[in-house]
């Protein structure tokens, strides 16, 4: 089996976890900047944490045969503190020039705050400006409903955006069909106890035309498990999924939206 | 029982079947549950608004029709629609604290 991390956040992971992956089968990974676990101080914070998923973390995962991506932004989180986050946000087109850059991401919201929602604003209005893709970050729990259908509406006001090069990550069942029906690409993500099992995954991938879905494990400093999309592959065969429908869901499905930036290359293409 | 809508992206399969896959794992995971209320039961205090949320879905699984887990994570969500002016926390609690 093959398969595509797109969302894991390796800069918290060992490198027998990158070992893991690649003997279970994984042909790259993709890593959205995140939030540490607590607020960075200063611009200079984030300028070491770029050059770390730009220039460190490709070395790391080329150590086992593995392609190392990223997305690039200052997390909802951290939002807060608007003065920081406009230093960041000025950090960021340097290292868009990084070979192995995807986009903008993790962005989104987090408590659905105004200054959330502002810093949204900028992301995206960055993303526009350079013409970059967008890895959506929707918020956890009983914040989740609201704050997607608020980052939906900002994604559209904008009027640039195309719903074709945005994933919507983290949806669950109430979420899914909202954000698949708006033209949007869906993500969902894997964890033992917070957002969906690999079972539920498997559920909603019946229920929906997965054409536009990826799934992905969003492994990082939490509770979370970096074989998570590989057990879901393999509970889709215990159901009696085929191989090609599995095939096409986690190592198709994550290329071909991957592929519309021209740095991401496609594994098989490569060997 | 309802009349088995089976989705067009999954194999046909009998509730047997379904059954065989599933059923320990729904079962221990029910007797989880029941030990959790009974750990509150021996507990001093009030009840939290995330157990009154978990009360309050319980009634959605024994409704018939399917989307079950949505009904309950969206009985769980925050149902305001405008932002709101400052968070006092970064983390999310599970259940809309609102939620009567």
């Amino acid at each position: 089996m093959r398969y595509i991390e797109p969302h894991g956040h390796m800069v918290s992971r060992t490198t027998d976890d990158y070992q893991a992956m690649a003997l279970a089968g994984c042909a790259a990974i993709c890593e959205p900047a995140f939030w540490a676990g607590f607020d960075r101080k200063s611009a200079d914070g984030f300028y070491d944490y770029f050059c770390q998923l730009t220039q460190i973390e490709p070395k790391r995962a080329a150590k086992y045969g593995l392609p190392h991506y990223s997305w690039l932004c200052i997390n909802p989180k951290e939002s807060e503190d608007m003065a920081l986050a406009a230093d960041v946000l000025a950090l960021i087109p340097e290292f868009l020039k990084a070979p192995t850059v995807l986009g903008i991401g993790e962005i989104g919201l987090n408590k659905n705050t105004r200054n959330e929602m502002k810093l949204l604003e900028q992301h995206i209005a960055l993303a526009v400006q350079y013409d970059q893709m967008i890895l959506v970050h929707t918020p956890h729990l009983e914040d989740k409903r609201k704050g997607t259908r608020l980052i939906m509406d900002c994604l559209k006001a904008n009027g640039v955006v195309k719903p074709e090069r945005v994933i919507i990550d983290h949806v669950e069942e109430h979420t899914i069909h909202e954000v698949l029906d708006q033209g949007f690409w869906a993500g969902i993500t894997l964890y033992p106890e917070s957002k969906s099992t690999p079972v539920r995954a498997v559920d909603m991938i019946e229920s929906v035309s997965a054409q536009r879905v990826w799934l992905n494990s969003a492994c990082d400093w939490g509770h979370s498990d970096p074989l998570s999309v590989p057990k879901a592959a393999q509970e889709m065969r215990r159901r009696g999924h085929s191989a090609a429908a599995i095939d096409r869901l986690v190592y198709g499905n994550p290329v071909k939206f991957l592929s519309q930036s021209p740095r991401f290359k496609d594994p098989a293409a490569q060997a | 029982m309802s009349t088995p809508q089976p989705h067009p992206g999954a194999p046909a399969r009998t509730r047997e079947q379904v059954a065989d896959l599933h059923f320990m794992d729904a079962r221990y995971k029910l007797l989880d549950l029941a030990a959790f209320l009974d750990r509150l039961d021996r507990a001093a205090g009030g009840e939290d608004h995330r157990v009154r949320g978990l009360r309050a879905a319980l009634p959605l699984l024994l409704e018939k029709d399917e989307g079950r887990v949505a009904r309950i994570l969206n009985l769980w969500s925050d149902p305001s629609v405008e932002p709101i002016a400052k968070a006092d926390t970064k983390a999310a609690s599970g259940v809309w604290p609102g939620l009567k």
